[in-house]
This record gives C-alpha cells, sequence and structure tokens, in this order.
C-alpha cells in the first residue's frame, strides 16, 4: 500500500515562524472590528471585576465588633452586585463575540483551503495523499480555532487584569510590589523555556496524526481487498502502529506541556508566601492595616491567576501554531501556473489540433514524451495505441493542460494553448476517462454537472443515448437515487454510463476518450457505439483505442512506444507495413 | 457513555491513584492561603518575626510539594487518557475493518475516518481534562468550602446556596449543547466528503470548469458547519459569566451577613478576609468545573459517535448450524441464491450451479448482470437474501470468517499494485516463501516480466504500479491470488488487458498446474472461459444459460451471438 511521505509534516525554519503569527494575523485582522469590540469590553469587564475586592475591602474596613457602619457595608454591597451583574453581561457578550470571531476564522481559513484546492495542478493530487489535506482542513484548522480566539481573549484580559491588579497593589503598598520582581521573572523564564521545548513536539503531534488519518483513509477504502485476503489483522497491526505513534507523539507533546500549569501555579505560590510574610512583617511594624493586607493579597492572586492563564495558553498556542504551520503550508502549495496575462478565450473552435515536437517529463530530467509531432484536422478520429506506459495518458494530459509540454509546441487551430485560457481550453473538450468519478449526489445531478442549466428532460435523454436509461429506471428513487462514495447498488460499468452520459451534455468540438468502455461488456457497448458515434460527429476525436472498431475506423492512428511515435497512418497502411502495429493489433485486438 | 467506561475500567486503578495525587495537591494548595491567615490573623498580633519567617518557609515547602504532585499527577492523566484512546482506536478500527460493505456504505468512508481521528481526538481531550481539572476543580470546590464551613458556617451556607443555581445553569447548558456538537461532527463529515471526492476528481472538475461549483458546494457545507458551532457556543458561552455572577452575588451576600456577625461579635474582620480568599479559590474551582463542561459536552458527543460503530451489529454473524448437506460431490454449490444490495429488485436471482474440487466455472454476461456479485457472495462480503451457499457441503454462514476467508485468492478487476518490491505485492504481507512467490508469477505468465528486472523480486513497483503496463499490472494480481495456495481461485475479470496469446497461455497454466484448485473466472471475453468445467451466461441477474461451450453454442443464442462476434467463426472450433 502506498505510503506517502507527510506532506505538511516537515520542520518549519525559525525564519518562517514570523511568516507564520503575520498569516494568522490576516485571518484575525478581518475582524479588526469585533476585537476591537471585545478590547473594550475586556477592559470594562474586567476593571469592573477588579474594583470589586476594593469595594468588599472598604466594607470590611467598616466592620467592627458592636461598631460597624451599616450605611457605608450598604452601599459597597449594593455597588459590588451592580458590578458584577454588569461584568456577567459583559462577559457573556465578550464571549459570544469571540465565538463568532473564531467561527469566521476557521470559516474563512477552511474556504481559503478549499479555494487553493480548485487552484492546484493536478499533479498535486497525484503525489498527495489525500488524507493527510483532510487532516489539514478538519484536524488542524479545528486546533488553531479552538485555541486561537479564545486565548487572544484570554490573553488580552490577562494583561488588563494583570496591569490593574498591579496598578491597585501599587496604590496599596508600593513595596509589597517589590514581591513581584522576583517572580514575575521565573514566570516569564518559565513559560519561555516551556514553550521553546514544546512547539516541536506539538508540530509532531499535527503530523502524526496526519499520517494516521491518511492510513484510516486508505485502508478503509481499500477494505474490500483487505477482506478478500484475510489481511485484517495484518492491516489492524499496521494501523496499530500508526497510532501508536501518534499517541506517544500526543503525550510526549502533553507532558511537556503540562510542565507549565504546575510550575507557574508554583510561582504563584511563591508569591503569595512572599506577600503574607512581608505582609505579616509589615504589620507587625505598624506599616500596614488588615484591610489593606486582604485587599493586597487578593489582588495579589488576580494578579498571578492571569499569569499561570497566559502559562497555560502559551503552551495550547504552540499547538495552534504547529497546526498553523502546516494550514499555511497547504495554503503556500505552488498553484497552477496562471494563465498568460495576455490569455484570450478560445471560442468558436473548428478543432484543429496540432502538436510539434511535444517533450514532457514528470520528472523535468526524465522525458516521457520525447518530441511528438502530428496534426489533428478538425473532425477526424485520431486513435492512439500502445502498449502501456507508452505515454498515451501522458499526451491526453498535455492537451488538456493538466500538465504543462517541457518543450514543443501545442496549438488549437492556430492558437498556442499556452496562449489562450486554460478553462476555455478545458471547456472545448469533451472527456470520458477510464476512472469513473461520480460524487455524492443524485443521479441526476452527477449527469447533468457539466450542464447546469439542463433540464430533467435533457439529463433523461442524455441517459437514454448512453443506455443507462434502462437501469436508473430500475433504481428505487430512479434519476433521484443519491451516489454514496462507493454506491454498492452501481457497478463498475454502471458508473461508466453515467460518466458518459455526462459527457453527451458538454457541447464541445474536440472529444477524449481514454480506455473509455473498458468496464463495459461488449453488447452493451455495441449499444454506446452508436451513441458514441453521435458524441463523436463534428467533432475532433482522441481516442485511446482497446477497441477494434474504433481503431478500424481511425483517420490516424499513432502507434506510441517509449515515448516516441513509432508509426502512424490508417489502420490498413500500417497492417500492411507490418511493423509493431501489426504485431499488437494481432496479439491485443484480434479476439475482440 | 456505557461503552467508555468499559475502556476507562482498566486503567482505574491508575486513574484513582491519580486522583489521590491531585487531592493531595489540591490540599497543598489550599493550605497556603490558610497559613496566611494564620500569619496576619494570629502570628502577626504576637509581633513574633521569627514565627513568620518558619510559617513562610513551610508554606514554600507546601508549594515546592504541590508543584511535584501535580506535576506528577498530570503526566499520570495524560498517560492514562492516551492508554484509554489507544485502545478505543484499536478497536474501532478492528471493527471497522470487520463492517460488512452495506454497513460501511451506509456510514460512508468520511464519516468513519472522522470517527477514527477526529472524534476519538475529542475523547482523548475529554479524559485528559477531567483527570487534569475535574479532580482538582471539585476538590478546590469541597476544600474550599469545608474550609469556609471551619472559619464561618452561616457564611459559607450564603454561598453554598448559590451552588444549586449553577448546577442547573450548567445541566441546561450541556443538555442542549451535547446534540448541537453531535451535529457539528456530522456536518464536518459532509465538509471532509467534498474535500475528498475534489482530490479525487481533479481532472474532470477541471475539463468541465466546475471549480467555481465545487467552490460553492464546499462553501454551503462550510457554512453550514460554522452556523452549527456558532450555536453551540453561545450557548456554551453561557456557563461562565453565569457561574461566575452566581457566585459573585453569593459574594455579596457574605459581605452583608458577614457585616451583622461581625457587629454582634459572632465572626471577627480578619476571618471575612480569609473568607473572601477562599471566595476565589472556589470561584476558580467553579470556573474549572464549568471549563470541563464544555470539553465534555463535545467528548460525549464524540464518544456517541465512536459507540454508534462500535454498537453496530454484527451483520455476518458466524452461524452455528447452517444448511449443511452431507456427501455431496460439489466443492462450491450455489442453492437458489438470491441477492439485492437495495432490497428493492434482485441483483441475482435463482443462482444454482455446483462445481467439483479441481474444476473450473465461467461466468459471463453484460455489465451490471451479476458476476462480481456471485463472487462477492461466494467470499461472504454479503450473506444471501434466499437460498444457501456451501463450500465441501458446509453453510458457508457457518465456517469461521479467517478460515473462509483463506480459502480463497482473489484478483479483483481492478486490483491495486502498491509502492513495494515485486515479493511483497506478491505475497501482500502473508508468511509466503519466494520459492510459492517464484511458482505464482510463473502460473501467472509473469516469469517473462520477472526475468526483465535485474533486481528480481526486489524490484521496486511505484504507487497504483505506474511503472508497469496495465497487462503487467494484471499479472502480478493474479500471482497474488495464487500464492497464497488457496481451495479457490477467483480471478474477475482480471485478464482483460492480456493478449490473446497470453491469455491463453494462462489459461492453460491455471489448468494443467492447479488442478487441485477450484477456478471460478468471470470474464468479458470467451476465449478466457470457453474450455471451463461449467459456464453460466448472467443476464439481468438471472442465469440464461448454463454448461459447457459446446452445449451453450447449441443452445444460448445470447452466449452464441457473444461468442460469435468476438471471435467469428472460430467460436465453433474447439
Amino acid at each position: 500500500m502506498p505510503r506517502n511521505d507527510s506532506t505538511f509534516g516537515i520542520a518549519i525554519k525559525k525564519a518562517d515562524r514570523r511568516y507564520v503569527y503575520r498569516r494568522l494575523w490576516e485571518y484575525l485582522k478581518r475582524s479588526r472590528g469585533l476585537l476591537a469590540a471585545t478590547l473594550v469590553l475586556a477592559v470594562a469587564a474586567n476593571l469592573l471585576a477588579l474594583v470589586g475586592p476594593s469595594l468588599s475591602g472598604k466594607a470590611i474596613d467598616a466592620m467592627a465588633a458592636g461598631g460597624t457602619d451599616f450605611s457605608i457595608v450598604f452601599r459597597y454591597v449594593t455597588l459590588m452586585l451592580i458590578f458584577y451583574v454588569v461584568s456577567g453581561v459583559l462577559s457573556y457578550v465578550l464571549a459570544y463575540i469571540m465565538v463568532l470571531v473564531s467561527r469566521k476564522i476557521s470559516f474563512e481559513l477552511r474556504r481559503d483551503l478549499f479555494r487553493k484546492l480548485g487552484e492546484l495542478p493536478v499533479g498535486f493530487f497525484d503525489t498527495r495523499q489525500t488524507g493527510d489535506i483532510i487532516s489539514v482542513i478538519s484536524y488542524d484548522v479545528d486546533n488553531i480555532n479552538a485555541s486561537l480566539a479564545n486565548d487572544l481573549l484570554q490573553i488580552f484580559k490577562s494583561v488588563i487584569t494583570v496591569v490593574g491588579s498591579l496598578v491597585m497593589m501599587l496604590s496599596i503598598k508600593p513595596e509589597l510590589v517589590l514581591v513581584f520582581c522576583v517572580t514575575l521573572p521565573l514566570s516569564f523564564l518559565l513559560t519561555r523555556y516551556t514553550s521553546k521545548k514544546v512547539r516541536p513536539l506539538y508540530r509532531r503531534r499535527s503530523a502524526k496524526l496526519g499520517e494516521l488519518n491518511g492510513f484510516a483513509e486508505e485502508m478503509t477504502g481499500g477494505q474490500k481487498v483487505t477482506r478478500a485476503y484475510d489481511m485484517q489483522e495484518d492491516v489492524i497491526r499496521r494501523f496499530d502502529e500508526r497510532n501508536r505513534e501518534a499517541t506517544e507523539a500526543y503525550v510526549t507533546a502533553e507532558d511537556a506541556g503540562t510542565l507549565m500549569g504546575p510550575s507557574v501555579n508554583f510561582v504563584n505560590n511563591l508569591s503569595l508566601t512572599l506577600v503574607s510574610v512581608f505582609g505579616g512583617l509589615m504589620l507587625i511594624s505598624g506599616g500596614i492595616g488588615l484591610g489593606q493586607v486582604s485587599s493586597f493579597v487578593l489582588y495579589s492572586r488576580k494578579f498571578s491567576g492571569p499569569i499561570n492563564e497566559i502559562a497555560n495558553i502559551f503552551g495550547e498556542l504552540q499547538s495552534a501554531l504547529a497546526a498553523a504551520e502546516r494550514v499555511f503550508r497547504l495554503m503556500d502549495a505552488e498553484p497552477e501556473k496562471p494563465d498568460a496575462p495576455d490569455a484570450h478565450e478560445l471560442t468558436e473552435v473548428r478543432g484543429n489540433v496540432e502538436l510539434q515536437n511535444v517533450r514532457f517529463g514528470y520528472d523535468p530530467d526524465i522525458d516521457i514524451i520525447k518530441g511528438i509531432s502530428f496534426s489533428a484536422e478538425s473532425g477526424k478520429l485520431i486513435a492512439i495505441v500502445g502498449p502501456t506506459g507508452a505515454g498515451k495518458t501522458t499526451i491526453i494530459n498535455l492537451l488538456m493542460r493538466f500538465y504543462d509540454a517541457g518543450g514543443g509546441s501545442i496549438t488549437i487551430d492556430g492558437h498556442d494553448i499556452c496562449a489562450v485560457t486554460r478553462a476555455s481550453l478545458r471547456r472545448s473538450y469533451t472527456m470520458v476517462l477510464q476512472d469513473t468519478w461520480l460524487f455524492s449526489g443524485t443521479i441526476s445531478e452527477n449527469i447533468a454537472y457539466a450542464a447546469d442549466n439542463a433540464s430533467r428532460e435533457e439529463v433523461i435523454a442524455a441517459a437514454q443515448a448512453a443506455h443507462a436509461h434502462e437501469f436508473i429506471s430500475r433504481l428505487p428513487d430512479g434519476y433521484d437515487t443519491v451516489l454514496s462514495d462507493n454506491a454498492a447498488n452501481i457497478s463498475k460499468g454502471q458508473k461508466q454510463l453515467l460518466t458518459i452520459a455526462r459527457a453527451m451534455l458538454v457541447d464541445s468540438h474536440m472529444l477524449i476518450l481514454d480506455e473509455a468502455t473498458s468496464n463495459v461488456d461488449t453488447r452493451t457497448e455495441e449499444r454506446i457505439q452508436g451513441a458514441m458515434r453521435e458524441l463523436m460527429k463534428g467533432k475532433t476525436c482522441f481516442v485511446i483505442a482497446h477497441r477494434l472498431s474504433t481503431i478500424r475506423s481511425a483517420d490516424l492512428i499513432l502507434v506510441l512506444d517509449g515515448g516516441r511515435i513509432v508509426e502512424r497512418g490508417t489502420h490498413d497502411e500500417l497492417l500492411s507495413s507490418g511493423g509493431l502495429y501489426s504485431r499488437l493489433y494481432y496479439s491485443q485486438f484480434s479476439e475482440e | 457513555m456505557k461503552k467508555l467506561f468499559a475502556y476507562i475500567r482498566p486503567h482505574s486503578g491508575l486513574m484513582l491513584l491519580g486522583l489521590l495525587l491531585k487531592f493531595v495537591a489540591a490540599m497543598l494548595d489550599l493550605m497556603i492561603p490558610y497559613m496566611l491567615e494564620v500569619i496576619i490573623d494570629d502570628v502577626a498580633p504576637t509581633g513574633s518575626r521569627r514565627t513568620v519567617l518558619i510559617y513562610g518557609a513551610v508554606m514554600v515547602g507546601f508549594a515546592v510539594a504541590s508543584a511535584v504532585v501535580n506535576l506528577t499527577a498530570n503526566r499520570m492523566a495524560n498517560h492514562n487518557a492516551s492508554k484509554v484512546t489507544l485502545k478505543l482506536r484499536h478497536d474501532l478500527f478492528e471493527r471497522i475493518s470487520y463492517l460488512s460493505p452495506q454497513t460501511t456504505d451506509r456510514y460512508t468512508l468520511p464519516t468513519l475516518v472522522a470517527r477514527l481521528t477526529s472524534d476519538t481526538y475529542h475523547v482523548n481531550n475529554m479524559l485528559v481534562r477531567v483527570q487534569r481539572l475535574g479532580v482538582r476543580g471539585p476538590i478546590l470546590l469541597i476544600g474550599g468550602i469545608i474550609i469556609t464551613l471551619t472559619l464561618d458556617p452561616v457564611l459559607t451556607l450564603v454561598l453554598v446556596a448559590m451552588l444549586p443555581l449553577i448546577a442547573i445553569t450548567v445541566w441546561a447548558v450541556t443538555r442542549f449543547s451535547i446534540p448541537i456538537y453531535r451535529k457539528c461532527q456530522e456536518l464536518l463529515d459532509r465538509l471532509v466528503c467534498i474535500v475528498q471526492e475534489n482530490a479525487g476528481g481533479a481532472r474532470v472538475i477541471k475539463a468541465l470548469s466546475k471549480t467555481e461549483y465545487e467552490r460553492k458546494r464546499f462553501d454551503g457545507a462550510n457554512e453550514g458547519h460554522s452556523a452549527a458551532e456558532r450555536r453551540a457556543g453561545a450557548i456554551m458561552a453561557v456557563t461562565n459569566p453565569t457561574s461566575t455572577l452566581v457566585l459573585n452575588i453569593g459574594l455579596s451576600f457574605v459581605v452583608l451577613v458577614g457585616a451583622y456577625r461581625v457587629d454582634s461579635g459572632m465572626t471577627d474582620p480578619g476571618t471575612i478576609i480569609a473568607f473572601l480568599s477562599y471566595f476565589v479559590i472556589i470561584l476558580n474551582a467553579m470556573l474549572g468545573i464549568t471549563r470541563i463542561f464544555v470539553v465534555c459536552s463535545r467528548g460525549v458527543a464524540s464518544a456517541a459517535r465512536i459507540a454508534e460503530v462500535l454498537d453496530e451489529p454484527d451483520t455476518l454473524p458466524v452461524l452455528e448450524h447452517g444448511g449443511d448437506r452431507e456427501d455431496t460431490p460439489w466443492h462450491i454449490e450455489f442453492e437458489n441464491v438470491t441477492f439485492s444490495y437495495n432490497k428493492v429488485e434482485p441483483d441475482v436471482k435463482n443462482i444454482s450451479f455446483g462445481i467439483a474440487k479441481g474444476q473450473t466455472l465461467g461466468i459471463i454476461g453484460p455489465t451490471g448482470s451479476g458476476k462480481t456479485t456471485i463472487a462477492s457472495l461466494l467470499m461472504r462480503f454479503y450473506d444471501p437474501d434466499e437460498g444457501v451457499i456451501r463450500i465441501n457441503g458446509r453453510d458457508i454462514r457457518s465456517i469461521d470468517r479467517s478460515t473462509l476467508a483463506k480459502m480463497f485468492g482473489t484478483a479483483f478487476q481492478n486490483d491495486f499494485v502498491m509502492a513495494a518490491s515485486l515479493r511483497d505485492n506478491v505475497t501482500y504481507n502473508r508468511p509466503i516463501s519466494d520459492e510459492a512467490v517464484l511458482h505464482a508469477l510463473d502460473i501467472a505468465q509473469a516469469g517473462t516480466m520477472l526475468a526483465g528486472f535485474e533486481d528480481g523480486l526486489e524490484h521496486m513497483l511505484t504507487a497504483h504500479g505506474t511503472n508497469v503496463s496495465g497487462g503487467q499490472r494484471q499479472r502480478i494480481t493474479i500471482a497474488r491470488a495464487i500464492a497464497g495456495g488457496p481451495d479457490v481461485l477467483i480471478l474477475d475479470d482480471s485478464s482483460s488487458a492480456l493478449d490473446y496469446a497470453t491469455d491463453a497461455r494462462l489459461n492453460y497454466a491455471l489448468y494443467t498446474r492447479l488442478p487441485d484448485t477450484t477456478k471460478v473466472i468471470i470474464a468479458q471475453r470467451v476465449s478466457s472461459i470457453m474450455s471451463a468445467d461449467l459456464i453460466m451466461v448472467l443476464d439481468g441477474g438471472r442465469v440464461i444459460g448454463q454448461g459447457r461451450h459446446e452445449e451453450l453454442m447449441r443452445s444460448c443464442e445470447e452466449y452464441r451471438r457473444i461468442a460469435v462476434t468476438q471471435m467469428g467463426e472460430g467460436a465453433y472450433a474447439s
């Protein structure tokens, strides 16, 4: 089973880190308004909450056995209630806005990632594991989102609380604040040390989970073969390996991450100790009142709480950043080269295709196509034959610009295909591939895929032309039958008929058939032939031919071998010349 | 959830130990403000600076101990949770591996994969959080309350009276949010499904310029998912401010009631100060608890999704007694077998045949006529709706799954070749000797191909076998089917890319060199099956002709037509 390298898991360079921050900021920036609102709300809510201890302190100061000034107590308690209610409401609004912001960010990240997928060249999907791509879009985006927005809010809030508490403490007793000169740097160093240590571990965790996802997807997809060979145990064993690796990576990362909480908590306890010792000493020397000590202690807890929080958040942020690296790596993947700036739409295609000395290799150093030239006149049928691996499918890839030729030129009606827009070029072809592709939707939607406004009648007519109507009508929901991803109620051949029906609705002047009928039996194929001829009428057709009838009626047969055209001509010409074609023909086609 | 507890139970000992450690750590944490109070209320008035310092030293000791114990407990929590997750994922994957194809289709692939990864991740998260915070929170809460009780029971009661309000809030929030989180996961599945389709269909989508359409489709799913998450978030966001507010209101009352008690001499201001200090702990504990509920809501929703798959009934149970039949001459026997995928229209109907050990069954018929279905039924990918399938007289439903699977060697229509050596592609991770591999390759007519590789069996094939021809690929998969020495060899349209001469040599080799292997050959070429001992001609799921080639040439018009189309008048020879 192919196991590609995890594409998005490679360690990122230090210099790139700032880049990740910048990219994340771009997303945050779009919610600038909301973020500003949260900032204001956070300041307000926290200031209100901060006032609490000073209010309660004042109330307490008014208390004395037998001499309590109740009017003062009432006033402050009422104030406390008002402040807390307002602060609560603000907190909710704040939290709700944060939900909005964070949802917006993950929505946009996913949207942009998907947009990117649409821009990527076909080659990207030929070489990457789908499961890993999915892992980026679902898990990594979740991971960023889960912490990013909340964390930022927490950091805002914490900073405000810290600053506020500091101001309050300074106003109570500046000398006692000196305690934090010891503990604050300690917190800072601890946080810095841990986050440095934990970052690569989180990155590894993401990559391993991506691998696990890729494997799970691949294996679940290949269930049938696994089952037939009773290989479940083996596959489960290999799944377990990856499962173990993923879990280990998780635990290692989390273990390092948990260092943060207790160690910063320790620093907080330390500062509380220092505060009480010095507070006690000052109380003895009469430099401070009881109510003041009380308020100071409360503020100092408020002060260290957020620091604890920030430390924890730093841990979580590391995990979000590791995920963000993977997200932006995918988002930065090399897109399909944009159309030339002066590219024009290819319109009114007549279908004269000419290839001149075309060269190409998937690996630029190794040519698969080694200088191919031929011209296909409008309306002609070009059959491409040759052993597998000769480069037949590659030619199709080049014609439709799924890949760009490495040398030579391809023209349509005299226009270089690199000088026209890709979309108009591709639209000028109708394509039926061996690989049947249907999406989860109704049969009708699948057939009408190429023609947005096709009516039900047109869909049915197309299905009839492709001889698919009969089996579709037999399905309980007919044309509204929903195809799930590996629809068991539809055979491979039937799927093929659906893709042919889909092609019937494409209006174009050129046709590409890539072994399109290989899954269809002889009898059905005979029936389709008529429809195919209809489909081919007036079009320039490129057929990777496997069937005798196609080859016989071809206007030009190209015999490919080792990336070169070794013979060309009509069926009769080639047969009489007694070369590779005749050998192929007698071995491969004679009995069909 | 019940399902999840079964996974947690084996680790409950260690988890309890972790909880205990957490308890100790929480107690140590609580001791620190308590000593603070002692310093300020009791020690400072005595004026003994030395005692203050001693108390301070003890507090530092507690702080260190608390950090060490906490760290240990947190790490234990990570390890315990990961053990549960490891097992859970293993079992889930195992379950998925053995799900019937119909069940797999019903769930669809993306949701199964999501359950394996993203749902198990949420569960893991929940377990870690509950262990790490779930203990500390309640203990700090309860401990805080107990200590405040010793400080001043009346004031404590004021505070405790607020707790039911918080409980109700949390209960209501969780109740509403769990179903929404479940919905979120489902919508995420939908999203993933579209990504998967787009990765697989890049060519078609580009060819038809449907990128924009696909974007809209994705945006729709994305928006739906986002909206559900927003809803869940909006509800969850209620918890924290509400709990804080309720507690703070309690606090205000404490101050008020405290004022009366101080005034009447039942308590002193120092106690109220300490009380307020503990209150901060209680508040934080409460917030910690509500945060756990957020994680739990998601975790519980995910656990339910996992349990749903784990609880999936075995649709293909091994029966104690099936419709066995003693002393049958047949190795493979179908008796009136009818089967339908969608249970509406039968895909194969009333199939009956028998072939003896070593014989060959050929199946031919148009697309969708049920050829592959017969092979799938024979391998028990599905159970027939009616009728019995027997091997050596035993109903296959009563044969142990693994034993049954080992009887077959199968080459599928579009079997896959993996990026691995030729040897590994043939052995497919089964313990098969090189001798057997070479033998199988030879029968599969891959001998010349092998001779062409300088590195022989070590020769590396690329993913999907792109560096060998279609015919070579098929020969490799046929060799794979043969190499295990199966009782029954099934070739499902797997020699279609072979040229005529090679196909003929393959058939000859199968007959002469695997005389004891029963062969089931599904083909579209008459030439591939014409020498079979029994040929079945299918059309629309029904047998329209059954017999040897010569008989069918006489009796079955459809067969004759296919044969003549494909082979010309030569069809009458042989």
